[in-house]
């Protein structure tokens, strides 16, 4: 079926045909339409699912783990600041291994408030053990959410994935794209069947204490599982392709750069402008390609290492920051690469808080990286504004008053 | 009427447990099972109880049991029951298990307050069972939010100086079908009451109150008579809240009526090595009164009006 | 070792209900609560009042769990359990 739907009402299409059983869920802008379109299809009996209308993230994430272990198919989406009140939970998925997905629609942390995009949010996760995929367009959305349970609901991986899609430029805005009907995708992903569940005939305990004596298996388990996804997400694209007759790439997706002697990298929708900027720039006769880094989590080790080594140079965008480092796909990057190369990695933190990426910056940016003209870690579309004067002047009244 | 009798031999808490000797969270889950039956699926929350069923890979609880973060009791429970509703659409499920969601004072007053809140709110077809220690004691007897006044903690040096909640009214407010009170002395009321609120759809709230040997201060053997003081003194009142009505059960019952009469708080104070401090101190009359009128403030809330003979 | 054998596959923390997950708790004993057959009138208080589940409905104390917390012999209405120093060997 093709329509015309926002990138948020994707997410809930996707959902109704990977046929998801639970959704427990709590609004949050940019997210809001994924829920309220959930709540719409079970209402007109489109989807046959539960709707938990939690009070909070903490509890939409509690309530995903635990109907998950009663051995059923489970989705909740959040952003931004839900994300990180799920954080404990986060970990709590991933160590207790619940193959749930979760759309989280990237908007900035505030204070201040800010609802548009960047990737703040999902990259202070990193840690929790969650598949982490950033998409760029509204087709990629749709058959990612589909691809993922069918990755997570593997019995190698058995690890939650969080679908990531930037707030405003995918989450709302209208584009038309393909949505497979649920008997389509069954045929793709089957019903999901649990390794065990909380089950009266076979009475188990789940999350005892664990000693120090049998812990540490445990999360080398979750390590393999990571690892094993690698190969599974390539299984499961690939599968896709074949199925449905779309790609969209595996851990990374690469874009004109066969032959190019420098590489751009970046993560989400932004690569869409990358992209225009890859080939204006070739237009000018710069030998450039686009490296599109899919999944965050498992990280691309391989294939950084064997599409990023023999270039000239690197430039890697991060609408995120490590603070007190630099952003963190440039620090992962620099990670896999040491010790095989000695090519420059420069940094570009740009897009914050939704401030516009274009192409004609991204240009004069990577132009100038290439003359050497550019630090290590640049914040490219940082400037003083107006706004910035009149805070300046209460500082100044407050210094007079305090000091 | 049930008795001792009639009460299933089956014991679904197995033991040799990690518990303390005398431990009340043990024996409160032991008299739940015994009402619930095997076909029921435990919760629980960070407290005492993640740590008395034993340790990886061994558990002393013969039922499917999830531990769960400390804070999400509530949602803990809203999930399985959903998860629940879906298995029985498919048609995998004749026979629905109840859920008993268990946790301690802490996780229910305190930081799980929020989501007991929301599955109250949102009819949450379980059964969520607080037993209330008055303290934190998993992690070495911290206040909470039910430490009455008075106490010791590690965290109260000198005793509690703020009232404790009244977190059953708090769930009377929620306008659920069943809310509970009940004491490990009088263990045929707990039970039926157990057994009341397996039967009821929606969200069920029992509260125990669970003296804790360690944490308050007493010898493990008197462990059921502190909790019959506790009754006999009116500190904690045994009470049914059905249809919009309270009404008190057993020993409270024949309190109020005044069949038999209120001991003073002072006595069951005095049984206590945490109250020790306090009734030494120039304070102590001060915060046995303030307790005394407590318990006048808990019955008025309850009943209307405080019979002059207690 | 082949790498394969190295991995721990899937593990999770998932325990094996069973008596005795504390080992034989009955070590634990200071005071071991002993019954006077004579005395009981099997009014079963003793059996709901254990926290350990270490007394039968048939009135039988299991030694190998029993903590010896005293609360069966607290609460005996007829004196029929008494506790007794442990003999430790
Ligand atoms: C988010 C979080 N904060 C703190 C803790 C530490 N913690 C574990 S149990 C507990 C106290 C539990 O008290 P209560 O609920 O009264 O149960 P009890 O231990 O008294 O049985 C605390 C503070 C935790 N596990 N999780
Ligand atoms: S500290 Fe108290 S509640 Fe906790 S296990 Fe010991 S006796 Fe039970
Ligand atoms: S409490 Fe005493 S009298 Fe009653 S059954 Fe036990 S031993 Fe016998
Ligand atoms: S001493 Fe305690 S544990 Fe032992 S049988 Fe008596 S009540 Fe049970
Ligand atoms: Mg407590």
């Amino acid at each position: 079926m093709r329509v015309l739907e926002t990138g948020n009402h994707f997410v809930a299409l996707a959902v109704r045909s990977a046929g998801v059983e639970v959704v427990p869920a709590y609004p949050i802008t940019p997210q809001t339409q994924v829920i309220e379109k959930i709540a719409d299809l079970i209402a007109e009996g489109e989807m046959e699912a539960e709707y938990i209308p939690v009070e909070s993230e903490h509890s939409a994430c509690a309530a995903l783990i635990s109907a998950s272990l009663t051995g059923v198919r489970a989705f909740s989406a959040t952003a931004s600041h839900g994300l990180v009140y799920m954080h404990e939970m986060l970990h709590y998925a991933a160590g207790i291994r619940v193959p749930v997905v979760m759309a989280n629609i990237n908007r900035a942390l505030g204070p201040g408030w800010n609802i548009w995009c960047d990737h703040q949010d999902a990259i202070s996760q990193r840690d929790t053990g969650w598949l982490q995929v950033f998409v760029s367009s509204h087709q990629e959305i749709v058959d990612t959410v589909i691809q993922a349970f069918l990755v997570t609901e593997n019995r190698d991986v058995l690890l939650p994935m969080m679908v990531n899609l930037d707030a405003f430029v995918l989450s709302h805005t209208y584009m038309d794209a393909e949505v497979p009907s649920p008997e389509e995708v069954k045929r793709y992903l089957p019903p999901y069947r649990p390794r065990w569940r909380l089950d009266t005939r076979l009475p188990v305990t789940h999350g005892s204490v664990v000693y120090p004596v049998d812990f540490s298996e445990t999360r080398e388990s979750m390590k393999e599982g990571q690892e094993n996804a690698r190969e599974i997400i390539r299984e499961a694209a690939k599968g896709y392709e074949e199925m449905f007759g779309r790609w969209h790439g595996d851990l990374v997706e690469e874009y004109r750069v066969e032959d190019a002697r420098h590489l751009i990298l970046a993560m989400g929708s932004a690569a869409a402008e990358c992209r225009v900027a890859v080939d204006s720039l070739r237009e000018e006769g710069h030998s450039v390609g686009l490296l599109r880094v899919r999944f965050f989590r498992p990280f691309p080790v391989e294939e950084i290492r064997r599409l990023c080594q023999d270039r000239d140079d690197l430039l890697v965008m991060d609408r995120n920051y490590s603070y007190g480092l630099s952003g963190a796909l440039y620090s992962e990057v620099k990670g896999v690469l040491y010790g095989r190369t000695n090519i420059p990695v420069r940094n570009l933190i740009m897009g914050l808080g939704g401030r516009d990426v274009t192409h004609q910056l991204i240009e004069r940016m990577a132009v100038k990286a290439w003359k050497g003209e550019l630090d290590d870690i640049t914040w490219a579309d940082s400037h003083s504004t107006k706004s910035h004067e009149i805070t300046k002047e209460m500082l100044g009244r407050f210094e007079e008053m305090l000091d | 009427m049930v008795s001792f009798k009639s009460l299933p031999e089956e014991e679904l808490f197995l033991a040799g447990s990690t518990a303390c000797q005398g431990c009340p969270a043990s024996l409160a889950l032991r008299i739940a099972f015994k009402a619930l039956g095997s076909n029921t699926i435990l919760l629980v929350v960070a407290s005492c109880t993640s740590v008395l069923q034993g340790s990886y890979p061994h558990s002393a609880i013969n039922l499917p049991l999830m531990n769960a973060a400390f804070a999400t009791g509530g949602a803990t429970a809203s999930g399985v029951v959903a998860g629940i509703k879906a298995l029985v659409k498919r048609g995998e499920l004749e026979e629905e298990p109840t859920v008993l969601m268990w946790a301690g004072d802490g996780g229910t007053y305190d930081i799980g307050i929020q989501a007991l809140s929301g599955a109250a709110e949102r009819e949450t077809d379980f059964i969520y069972v607080c037993y209330n220690n008055e303290m934190y004691s998993n992690t070495g007897t911290q206040r909470s939010g039910a430490t009455p006044i008075g106490a010791w903690t590690t965290t109260t040096p000198g005793g509690k100086v703020q009232h404790r909640k009244d977190i059953a009214q708090i769930m009377i407010a929620h306008r659920i079908p069943y809310v509970a009170t009940a004491s490990l002395a009088y263990p045929l009321d707990f039970y039926q009451k157990m057994l009341k609120a397996r039967e009821i759809r929606g969200t069920k709230y029992i509260e125990l109150l669970a003296p804790c040997p360690p944490g308050w201060k007493f010898p493990s053997s008197k462990m059921i008579e502190v909790s019959r003081m506790a009754v006999q003194c009116g500190m904690w009142l045994l009470y049914e809240h059905e249809d919009g009505e309270n009404r008190f059960t057993g020993a409270t019952k024949r309190m109020i009526e005044g069949k038999v009469k209120k001991k003073p708080v002072v006595d069951y104070l005095e049984v206590q090595g945490r109250f020790k401090q306090v009734l030494a101190s120039p304070e102590g009359k001060e915060a046995e009164r303030m307790l005394e009128e407590d318990v006048s403030e808990s019955i008025r809330r309850l009943h209307g009006w405080v019979p002059e003979y207690i | 070792m082949d790498k394969n054998e190295k991995k721990v596959g899937y593990m999770t923390s998932m325990s094996k209900p069973g008596k005795g997950c504390a080992g034989d708790t009955g070590e634990w004993r200071v005071f071991k609560p002993v019954k006077d057959e004579e005395k009981c009138n099997h009014c079963l208080l003793c059996w709901i009042f254990c926290p350990e589940a270490t007394i039968t409905k048939d009135i039988e104390i299991d030694y190998q769990y029993c903590k010896g917390c005293g609360i069966c012999a607290v609460e005996c209405p007829t004196g029929a359990i008494t506790m007794v120093k442990e003999e430790k060997q």
